[in-house]
């Protein structure tokens, strides 16, 4: 069963998809699963293991459970400071 | 709010002034700014984009866990984000205790778990036009797992 997710993107994701979100129609049933998926249809360059993810803002494990109408955020290399 | 994200200018003496304490004989202030140079390329500005509800949140268990490491008394560290031209302060962290020791080391911790571990992002613009995203990865290995 497909699920609606909200999906944002900041710096250089935000650029390879370029938008900052975007509601997505997914089968994925893992938070990985569905980064796999969308590094497919859009070409990200950022392996997942480069990367972290929060699920309606908070970091959650790549293996986390995903829900319909859940809030979705994968996280680039991060240089605050 | 002891933590917090902003896109105005950071007023140092501001958020200074609000950490009086009588019993705080130790006050330190640690400010990121924005340089000139960064692996050997002129930098003419900077740009920070965050995941605010996160950084937020992320900055505020920062701080809790230092005030729990260290004796301190109180502690307050804002963020910007937006575009911010040489010398800017990007970050500030100003930590009152009783003694500078535990003001120190708290400050310390502060600044370095807010680089590691906030969800924000800075794009550096060189002298001539081009830009890049700074990957604290590449310099100091992958991101923490969870």
């Amino acid at each position: 069963m497909k699920k609606r997710l909200h999906v944002r993107y900041f710096a250089m994701l935000r650029e390879q998809r370029g938008l900052g979100d975007e509601t997505v129609s997914s089968g994925a049933s893992t938070a990985a699963e569905l980064y796999e998926e969308l590094r497919a249809r859009h070409g990200f360059t950022l392996p997942a293991d480069r990367l972290r993810v929060a699920v309606n803002d908070e970091f959650e494990p790549w293996g986390r459970a995903i829900a319909d109408g859940d809030s979705v955020v994968f996280i680039p290399p991060v240089s605050g400071g | 709010m002891a933590f917090r994200m902003t896109g105005s200018p950071i007023s140092p003496a501001a958020l200074v002034g609000g950490l009086g304490d009588p019993r705080a004989g130790a006050l330190a202030v640690f400010e990121g700014r924005v340089r000139d140079l960064n692996d050997g390329r002129a930098v003419q500005e900077l740009e920070y984009e965050a995941y605010v509800p996160l950084a937020e949140k992320e900055g505020e268990r920062i701080l809790e866990e230092a005030r729990s490491r260290f004796e301190i008394l109180r502690a307050e560290c804002v963020h910007r984000t937006g575009r911010l031209g040489l010398g800017d302060v990007a970050v500030l962290v100003a930590v009152a205790a009783v003694h500078r020791g535990a003001a120190f080391d708290a400050c310390r911790y502060i600044i370095d778990e807010t680089k590691a571990r906030l969800p924000i992002w800075k794009k550096e613009h060189y002298e001539g036009g081009a830009s890049e995203w700074i990957s604290c990865a590449k310099r100091d290995g992958p991101p923490p797992g969870r």
